[in-house]
């Protein structure tokens, strides 16, 4: 499989790993690190920074007796411990079609042989459908479904969007966007995505809270409205 | 109870050794000395993302709880100690103050897009990569410092710090950039 050539950037991945992306961003960034090595990896490097920056943190004493009192709830806890699921597990035939995390939250929405069901699509527009899969303060995280050839409009919003392709792709003026690719739009950008050919399957997110005003620092290089 | 069989006993052991003891063989002692050195760190940790103070202790015990737990998967080729907490910690906080999930790839996924090459053992390099960080750490510029501690400790996109702080988000970037190149450098050990 051919790996992403669109990254999430620096910035999104320090968000990532410090813990400061709604979990719809999140589930985004990392849908694309399950098919980008490099991303995972600095990701692995950012989280060395919070590792480093967590050990020079001034320590801040504990009430007397904490110690002792987690050992006692080690004691009751017994010898067990949590065992992770086992990592030599038969790999499943076919293997699974959507990687994790993104495929706990598909749960109960996919058929036998891993693809998504046709049940629980809502019109979005003519040749465009989305299931919701996050409903937070920050916003709506969407599957979203296009049909070959439909073109996104152009419009405005106050956020980012997120977007990863998940099965087929788009294009814009900003180039072609694949499997794994993830897409950063804000609203600084004007353009208009059409699906490829064979249509296009994707996760969409928004990064809310923003109110961004003036045209400071629009380094971000995309804006995809679905 | 002092245990002079326990690793632990043995006072240069770094606090990679002691987690390891801790997974492998259940060593209360190793364990106390890994208390000893983070939980007042996670105490901090959790006071500056807003915890107040008693229910940060109880949120430090719980993420302790989890490193105890979770010991035996620790590889200290792919992650310092501290690394490691930090991760565990930050999970814990997003979802017992966020009441949200942290979504996360699954090492072992058979849907995941392979590495190029298995990585080597990288345990003498994660050592050694971890004291460059530490340097290039100290070395910062205040406000990249600054910048990053935020990125790290509150709860926020560095979108929304560009806000509250009243620094212009270009700013912001161009300095965590800056700070995130640094500490990359150490961390490849590339100058």
């Amino acid at each position: 499989m051919t790996r992403p050539s669109h990254h999430p950037g620096d910035m999104l991945l320090i968000d990532y790993a410090g813990g400061g992306l709604c979990e719809g961003a999140s589930l985004a960034v990392a849908t694309h690190m399950a098919y980008c090595p490099a991303c995972r990896h600095a990701v692995s490097e950012m989280e060395a920074v919070g590792g480093a920056l967590l050990d020079e943190l001034e320590p801040e004493p504990l009430s007397p007796g904490c110690l002792e009192a987690l050992m006692a709830r080690l004691d009751r806890e017994g010898p067990r411990t949590e065992r992770p699921a086992p990592s030599c597990r038969a790999a499943p035939f076919p293997p699974p079609r959507y990687p994790e995390p993104l495929r706990s939250y598909l749960r109960g929405r996919l058929a036998a042989d891993g693809t998504l069901g046709a049940g629980g699509w809502r019109f979005i527009q003519p040749g465009m459908r989305g299931i919701n899969l996050i409903s937070e303060a920050a916003g709506t995280t969407r599957l979203v479904r296009m049909r070959g050839g439909v073109a996104v409009p152009r419009h405005t919003h106050g956020g980012i969007e997120l977007t990863v392709v998940l099965e087929g792709g788009f294009s814009d003026e900003f180039g072609s966007f694949g499997p794994g690719d993830l897409a950063v739009g804000d609203c600084s950008l004007n353009h208009a995505p059409v699906s490829d050919p064979e249509g296009c399957l994707c996760l969409n997110a928004t990064i809310g809270g923003l109110r961004l005003t003036g045209p400071v620092g629009r380094l971000l290089n995309r804006f995809i409205r679905f | 109870m002092q245990d002079q069989n326990s690793p632990a006993a043995d006072s240069d052991l770094s606090l990679e050794d002691l987690l390891v003891a801790v997974g492998r063989e259940r060593d209360r002692q190793a364990f106390g000395v890994l208390f000893g050195h983070f939980a007042p760190r996670l105490k901090t940790y959790l006071r500056r993302l807003g915890c107040e103070s008693g229910g940060a202790e109880e949120l430090v015990q719980e993420v302790m709880l989890l490193v105890w737990r979770r010991a035996e998967t620790y590889d200290p080729a792919q992650a310092s100690a501290g690394t490691w907490v930090f991760t565990i910690a930050r999970n814990k906080r997003i979802d017992a103050l966020r009441r949200e999930q942290r979504p996360e790839i699954d090492p072992d996924d058979p849907a995941l897009v392979p590495e190029p090459q298995q990585p080597a053992d990288r345990r003498i390099e994660v050592k050694e990569s971890s004291g460059r960080l530490r340097a290039a750490l100290k070395d910062l510029p205040p406000e990249q410092a600054a910048l990053l501690r935020m990125a790290y400790f509150e709860d926020k996109p560095h979108s929304l710090i560009s806000i509250e702080n009243g620094i212009p988000l270009g700013t912001v970037k161009s300095r965590l950039r800056l700070a995130v190149e640094r500490l990359r450098k150490a961390l490849r050990d590339v100058e």
